[in-house]
């Protein structure tokens, strides 16, 4: 990084630790902490969609759904999601080969054989002539999709429950004006539910967070990857030699999650604080009365 | 249209110009000096040079995927990459889900290395994951404790979690030589427990083994594989050449 | 031998495998159904083992939390709030990895206090160094939902034990406490099954297996790495885990039923919403 880190085995005391910080693997782990914020930008929006839809299964009058729905959110909710994060990216990945394989190789060969899981090379995902970010890509990918069915689930929890907890009154009066049910849905239901989920939400926003670490169980080279890696033991044969510094690095994502609940949960407040406004609730009284709504 | 044929036909061109198939190596990436990741962030070490001269020579395109050891055969033998260069030894049992190459190392000796020259090595020996070395501890009647990576595995003996850590000689001799706490087990310092190292693929790459196996051998004779290997793991490792030798003395 | 014989045998050899009973090697290949059941109901005994022992002790530690963090000194309420803040507000992943990457930096000679010398060496050991791990997060969690709690008791429940003259532990034991306790819950349920879900962390954390002794998860990983198939390993584990949620429910719905007998009607039974309010 900078022009006197040519010879590392002279430096010594600040100029020594200002190297070793700006090395191309401290790069590599600074850039790893994008990838966890990543995750959570794609993870969030993805398993609310799949909350929704949840909830919506639960609610519905045709039983098979209601059904599916109840039963997606159950099963998940009784299972350690360390379960799911290691199975699902396999499954999904040998999944999709199987699938491609159907359409673009030989049918009629297997796909197991022996214990192998073996497809041509036109149905590998992604393709083996595909760059390196491809498969990175992909890794995460299979990631996101991992986090999304587990915490869609808890999503489906907290929507379902919101949904039910808007005052049958409220609906009532919907029908008598003579709104069918989509109209109810859009027009009532939901943007009143969002005060009732926000505190179930917020919740899992914060579970979210924390459950980030354990994208390294699947593969994805983040931030705990290269903690370990990083701060293990580095002998001579290495550029900057040190001791186990694993404590320190450890300690670092510590307090990096800890700035992230913080500052969340500071972000949260002010919302439910807005979300509050306005509504018949006890909350929203509250503000009322110390004329906080003007 | 004629300038998209006259791109279609260039595009055609390069593509047979360079005809090199892609091939994805897995390798780890903690095993220092075989395979690490240096200080640019890049894959370095032993078999890296020795990976990109053999893929030179079958004449591949390689790029290098790192995977955590403990799946790295599942990850192979699921089709995500397509060899594995891991300092991973041969042995009966991997033969039986994956194919290895001819072997590009000696069998390599393992060793015990711990904080006195008397500790007992039938007590408490760390080893990482599914390697060869924990089998064998497990199967010596000591108890075993596994790790994930061969450092951490170093780092249980200095905090007496283990009595010692048995792990391939050549990846062990650089932690006994910059440490002053680390020593050899008396008169444990060689055991030799492997067939040598290889390359792993799919059984089901028959092909692609045949090219391999080529391009080691031409390797051993021209002797660039000896100066490899004096290159990474010392003047101490074992050569083929000082195996021939020392088999010629054996037989005389 | 008759596949249920060689069942009973297979349960015999590796049944108690996780704790060192039995064979000494794991079966290596030619993996059966029969083994997959068993090496992973084996494994429970560690999840169990965790979870028992950390919902025990933190229920103790919880309850002083909570009167801590909602007393009126600030010597006591600032520490309170600090621990419950630190160890709610950061994944328990990463809690483990730095437990044990600092339990192991303690001295190995041992600690040295007033001239007696405690041995350190078993605090980097799962079971002890994972348990207090465990232990510390649930309390923490525990402790925000019984400080929730406390601060619902009635006004009117303190009233009228007033009025019959309780006063400090008396009132506490008497009123303040089971009060508490009803309403924490069924929050309280939701957290036990966090907590035995989050034991499944252990030996994938800093913590290394000895002799190959680890939990379901640790055994289910290890099957499936080795069958190089996922569907069969993961699903044994996670019917065992849907087994012990259910087990769990039902006995802290039992529970339940005795802090509410004296209630009429609905209030008797769990309201078990299974909602993620960790």
């Amino acid at each position: 990084m900078f022009a006197y880190c040519a010879d590392p085995r002279t430096l010594e005391g600040l100029a020594w630790l200002s190297c070793y910080l700006s090395s191309g693997t401290h790069l590599l782990f600074y850039a790893s902490f994008g990838t966890v914020l990543l995750l959570l930008a794609l993870t969030a929006p993805v398993s609310l969609a799949l909350g929704f839809l949840g909830a919506l299964a639960a609610r519905s009058g045709f039983a098979p759904l209601r059904w599916l729905g109840k039963t997606y959110a159950a099963v998940v909710r009784g299972v350690p999601d360390v379960i799911f994060f290691l199975f699902v990216p396999i499954a999904l990945d040998q999944g999709i080969e199987w699938l491609r394989s159907r359409v673009y190789c030989d049918p009629s060969v297997p796909v197991r054989q022996g214990n192998e899981f073996v497809v041509c090379a036109a149905a590998k995902m992604p393709l083996g002539t595909a760059p390196g970010w491809v498969h990175d890509f992909y890794g995460i990918a299979l990631a996101v999709v991992a986090f999304s069915i587990v915490f869609g689930a808890f999503a489906t929890n907290v929507l379902y429950g919101a949904m039910q907890a808007v005052p049958r009154a409220q609906l009532e009066t919907a029908e008598a004006y003579g709104m069918t049910p989509r109209q109810i849905d859009r027009r009532i239901l939901i943007p009143q539910m969002w005060s009732y989920a926000l505190p179930g939400l917020s919740n899992l926003w914060m579970i979210l967070i924390k459950a980030t670490p354990l994208l390294f169980l699947l593969g994805v080279e983040d931030i705990v990857y290269w903690a370990r890696e990083l701060g293990g033991t580095k002998t001579t044969t290495f550029a900057y030699p040190h001791g186990d510094w694993r404590v320190w690095y450890f300690l670092a994502l510590l307090v990096f999650y800890l700035l992230m609940t913080w500052v969340s949960q500071r972000a949260i407040d002010r919302l439910s604080a807005r979300l509050s406004r306005g509504q018949a609730t006890l909350a929203g009284e509250a503000m009322r009365k110390a004329g906080v709504a003007a | 249209m004629k300038n998209l044929l006259i791109a279609a036909a260039a595009l055609a061109l390069s593509a047979g110009a360079t005809l090199a198939e892609p091939l994805r190596m897995g390798t780890e990436g903690a095993y220092p000096p075989y395979n690490f990741v240096n200080e640019k962030g890049e894959v370095d070490g032993f078999e890296i040079e020795l990976g990109n001269e053999l893929c030179k020579r079958i004449g591949a395109e390689c790029t290098w995927v790192r995977n955590d050891w403990d799946s790295i055969i599942p990850n192979l033998v699921n089709s995500n990459y397509d060899t594995i260069m891991a300092g991973m030894n041969i042995t009966d049992e991997r033969k039986k889900s994956i194919a290895f190459s001819d072997e590009y190392t000696p069998p390599p000796p393992s060793a015990y290395l711990a904080l006195a020259p008397d500790a007992d090595i039938s007590g408490v020996v760390a080893a990482q994951t599914s390697t060869i070395q924990a089998s064998y501890v497990a199967e010596s009647g000591a108890t075993l404790i596994e790790f994930a990576t061969g450092e951490e595995a170093i780092a249980a003996v200095r905090n007496g979690e283990a009595e010692a850590v048995f792990a391939d000689r050549d990846f062990l001799v650089p932690f006994e030589r910059d440490s002053d706490d680390l020593v050899w087990v008396e008169g444990q310092d060689r055991v030799v427990v492997g067939e040598g190292l290889g390359i792993g693929m799919r059984q089901s790459d028959t092909e692609l083994k045949a090219r391999f196996d080529k391009a080691i051998a031409e390797m051993k004779a021209d002797g660039s594989l000896d100066a490899l290997i004096t290159k990474w793991l010392g003047d101490e490792s074992m050569t083929f050449a000082a195996q021939a030798e020392a088999k010629a003395e054996a037989g005389n | 031998m008759s596949a249920a014989a060689e069942c009973l045998q297979t349960i015999a050899d590796y049944g108690l495998r996780s704790i060192g009973i039995g064979e000494r090697l794991l079966p290596r290949s030619d993996f059966t159904l029969c083994q997959q059941v068993t090496l992973i109901g084996s494994g429970m005994i560690w999840n169990l083992y965790f979870g028992v022992l950390a919902l025990a002790a933190g229920f103790v530690l919880a309850n002083g939390l909570a009167l801590a963090k909602a007393s009126p000194r600030r010597w006591l309420r600032r520490p309170a709030e600090g621990f419950i803040f630190v160890f709610r507000g950061s994944p328990l992943f990463i809690q483990f990895f730095l437990a044990y990457s600092a339990l192991v930096l303690l001295p190995r000679e041992g600690l040295s206090i007033f001239g007696l010398t405690l041995p350190t060496g078993w605090m980097a050991r799962a079971w002890a160094g994972a348990l207090l791990v465990l232990t510390l997060n649930t309390a923490a969690y525990s402790a925000e939902i019984f400080h929730g709690a406390l601060r619902n008791v009635p006004k009117g429940d303190l009233e009228a034990a007033d009025a019959f003259g309780l006063t400090g532990w008396a009132r506490f034991r008497r009123i303040v406490w089971p009060t508490m306790m009803r309403l924490a819950w069924p929050a309280y349920t939701n957290e036990a099954i966090f907590l035995f879900h989050a034991t499944t962390l252990v030996f994938f954390s800093g913590f290394p297996a000895f002799r190959q002794e680890g939990d379901s998860l640790y055994y289910a990983s290890y099957l499936a790495d080795k069958t190089f198939n996922p569907f069969v390993a993961y699903p044994i584990a996670a019917g065992y885990f849907i087994l012990l949620t259910l087990c769990l429910i039902w006995l802290f719905g039992v529970v339940n039923q005795r802090l509410n007998r004296h209630l009429p009607g609905q209030a008797r039974r769990l309201r078990y919403r299974p909602n993620i309010i960790r």
